[in-house]
């Protein structure tokens, strides 16, 4: 086949290839559109009752009893958010440290790479798993420790017991676990675009490697950082397994980190399955309340991401 | 020879499959263990029909069922009047066993804690908060009771369980009736929820000083110890099926054979103990589908019985038995 017969005779063809294929890329991206509206249009039908019931005061109400056809989801939107927090808190200085790290030359390749890996695997472990470790492992841990503050705090209520393991805390920790892969992830992947030019620049001016990593590429980086930690936010309020098994399942408002508490993905894995009738609606309304959170929530961290990826443009 | 028994195998149960009939059921998780032993010592006897049980839950069991999606469904909670007007092929309920819930706790060194009806309804009301309350104490004279924090351990998924559970507590206290009341997930003012019986045993177990309700089989499996419950006549007593057995032979079944024994009289009945049913159509598209069916359950009626009380359940009494069969007969 010369070149001349593939422009000559198969020229038609070789114009609609590329044709059927846009067409094929483009369905299967509005295919993915479709489905996540689709999912939304469910969800939303399937809370009209409670949302026409219950209306704002769904947020604002404090107490859950399906049988008394009460409900507020103010209780596990502050588990939500408290968990998420403690998490972040938790998993945010080690999770940059060891993005660094590994950006860093510190340690010869394979190494690193091997480092990296592990860190990666975390996020493979099932959520299943971290919830049994976390009932063998931590919950015996937050039990002691959380006995010992707690009688010793003066009832501060932040430490208020009796501590039973089952809380906000140890759900907080494993959590914590769990979104680090995603923070080092993508943290580590913002710090190695940083472009080597500027690196250069700043041990030319006499810079010390640290000056350098805190005084140009974290700042350069930041928008990553941020990124990373939105999405490991995301990650955090929809976890649901894990959380189930560890929080406690409470649907009472409680000040302390040693209390039982839920979040809105614990409640639904918990009542879904034998709900009827307006509890159907109501959950399908938390469900509503949490898709909207998450989809936020990760909307805003690659949003950061865009925002990075055009700022540091300019200086590739 | 030999060389002919793997194909002789292979074409026997093929031709099982063809003329056989496979019975699907879903619904309660407290009966599974026994509905799937039932399944596989019934297809021992009868290797046509097969019989496949998911553990789904009450509430998706009698939803699957009324859809049509699966021959007979099962449920702790019966059929509410208007799920069995809603069923489009009617619905025939068929107590098939029982159980008991019992109380574990984990106190060290007490083993055989008593609990008065004050306490128990004090105590899941979140008003009793001590061990060595008075009213836990009273029923106990001379116990060592600890002055430890009670912790109250309840299931946070919606299951039968809690169902049959806050039933009897609003039935002895209208306190807990008026405040909490009775469902399969209630909002209980203290405590923490593991999700299924193993959740509340693992919380049972991990922290001295836990009370929790799970299924006596679970409590059995699982060597909790677990506390004797003051009856309606003021007796204390362990749960056993024997104990159990009198609480259910206490009741006057209705014509549509769904009771709860809420709280027995008999003197020696173990007071929280509750049916659960199989749940069929009145009529069925397939008269072969139909006699499998009857054939089946029927077979767990009566057989089936004695598998009950070695997995943890509570042998139905003879009279139960006899209405169960009755309307069984009527499933056409």
């Amino acid at each position: 086949m010369s070149m001349a017969g593939i422009e000559g005779m198969h020229d038609a063809v070789a114009r609609r290839w590329p044709d059927f294929f846009q067409w094929l890329c483009r369905a299967a991206s509005l295919a993915v559109v479709g489905v996540l509206l689709w999912i939304f249009w469910e969800i939303f039908q399937q809370a009209a009752p409670a949302l026409d019931k219950l209306g704002l005061g769904f947020l604002s109400g404090a107490s859950w009893q399906p049988n008394r056809d009460r409900y507020g989801v103010l209780p596990f939107l502050v588990g939500t958010g408290a968990t998420a927090l403690i998490a972040l808190l938790l998993a945010f200085p080690p999770g940059l440290a060891i993005a660094i790290f590994l950006s860093e030359d510190f340690l010869p390749r394979p190494v690193r790479q091997c480092i990296r890996f592990v860190v990666e695997l975390l996020a493979a472990i099932p959520s299943v798993v971290y919830g049994l470790w976390g009932i063998f492992v931590v919950i015996p841990i937050v039990q002691s420790l959380g006995t010992w503050v707690s009688e010793r705090s003066g009832g501060f209520p932040l430490f208020a017991g009796p501590a039973y393991g089952n809380s906000l805390l140890t759900a907080g920790i494993v959590l914590a676990l769990m979104v680090l892969p995603t923070i080092t992830a993508i943290s580590r992947a913002a710090l190695v675009a940083v472009p080597r030019v500027l690196r250069e620049g700043a041990y030319a001016l006499g810079a010390t490697r640290w000056e350098t990593i805190l005084g140009v590429i974290l700042p350069t980086a930041a928008p990553g950082v941020v990124a990373a930690t939105i999405l490991a936010l995301g990650r955090a309020m929809g976890e649901t397994m894990a959380v189930a098994m560890l929080i406690g399942n409470s649907p009472r408002l409680s000040a302390s980190l040693f209390a039982p508490s839920g979040t809105l993905a614990s409640l639904l894995a918990n009542q879904f399955g034998e709900a009827e009738g307006m509890q159907v609606s109501a959950l399908m309304y938390a469900a509503l309340l949490l898709v909207a959170l998450t989809l936020l929530v990760n909307f805003g961290g690659e949003l950061v991401l865009r925002y990075t990826e055009r700022r540091t443009a300019g200086i590739r | 020879m030999k060389k002919l028994i793997l194909p002789a195998v292979v074409f026997a149960v093929g031709v099982s499959m063809v003329n056989g009939q496979q019975l699907s059921g879903a619904g309660a998780t407290f009966p599974a263990p026994l509905y799937q032993r039932w399944a596989v010592e019934y297809n021992k006897q009868v290797p046509s029909i097969q019989v496949n049980y998911q553990s789904v839950g009450s509430g998706a069991g009698v939803k699957n069922f009324l859809q049509g999606v699966v021959d007979f469904g099962a449920s702790d909670a019966a059929m509410t009047d208007e799920e069995i007007a809603d069923a489009p092929r009617g619905a025939v309920l068929v107590p098939a066993t029982a159980g008991s819930i019992v109380l574990a706790y984990n106190l060290p060194g007490i083993t055989n804690l008593k609990l008065s009806r004050a306490a128990l309804a004090g105590i899941f009301l979140g008003k009793i908060t001590k061990w060595n309350d008075p009213a836990i104490v009273g029923a106990n004279p001379g116990m060592a009771l600890p002055d430890r924090p009670v912790n109250v351990a309840y299931r946070s998924d919606g299951s039968g369980t809690t169902y049959v559970f806050t039933q009897h507590l609003s039935a002895i206290s209208p306190e807990f009736d008026e405040q909490i009341g009775f469902d399969k997930s209630v909002a209980f003012p203290a405590g923490i929820g593991g999700k299924g019986n193993e959740g509340v045993t693992a919380l049972v177990k991990q922290a001295p000083g836990t009370i929790g309700y799970v299924e006596y089989g679970y409590a059995e499996q699982n060597g909790l110890t677990v506390a004797s419950i003051e009856n309606k006549a003021g007796n204390f007593i362990v749960p056993t099926p024997e104990s159990g057995a009198a609480a259910l032979a206490s009741v006057e079944l209705p014509e549509n054979l769904r009771i709860w024994p809420v709280d027995p009289t008999t003197p020696d009945a173990y007071p929280i103990t509750t049916f659960t049913w199989i749940l069929l159509a009145k009529k069925y598209d397939d008269p072969a589908k139909a006699k499998a069916l009857k054939d089946f359950v029927s077979y767990g009626l009566t057989e089936g019985q004695s598998l009950s009380v070695q997995l943890g359940y509570i042998p139905l009494p003879e009279a139960v038995v006899s209405r169960a069969n009755k309307a069984l007969s009527s499933v056409e």
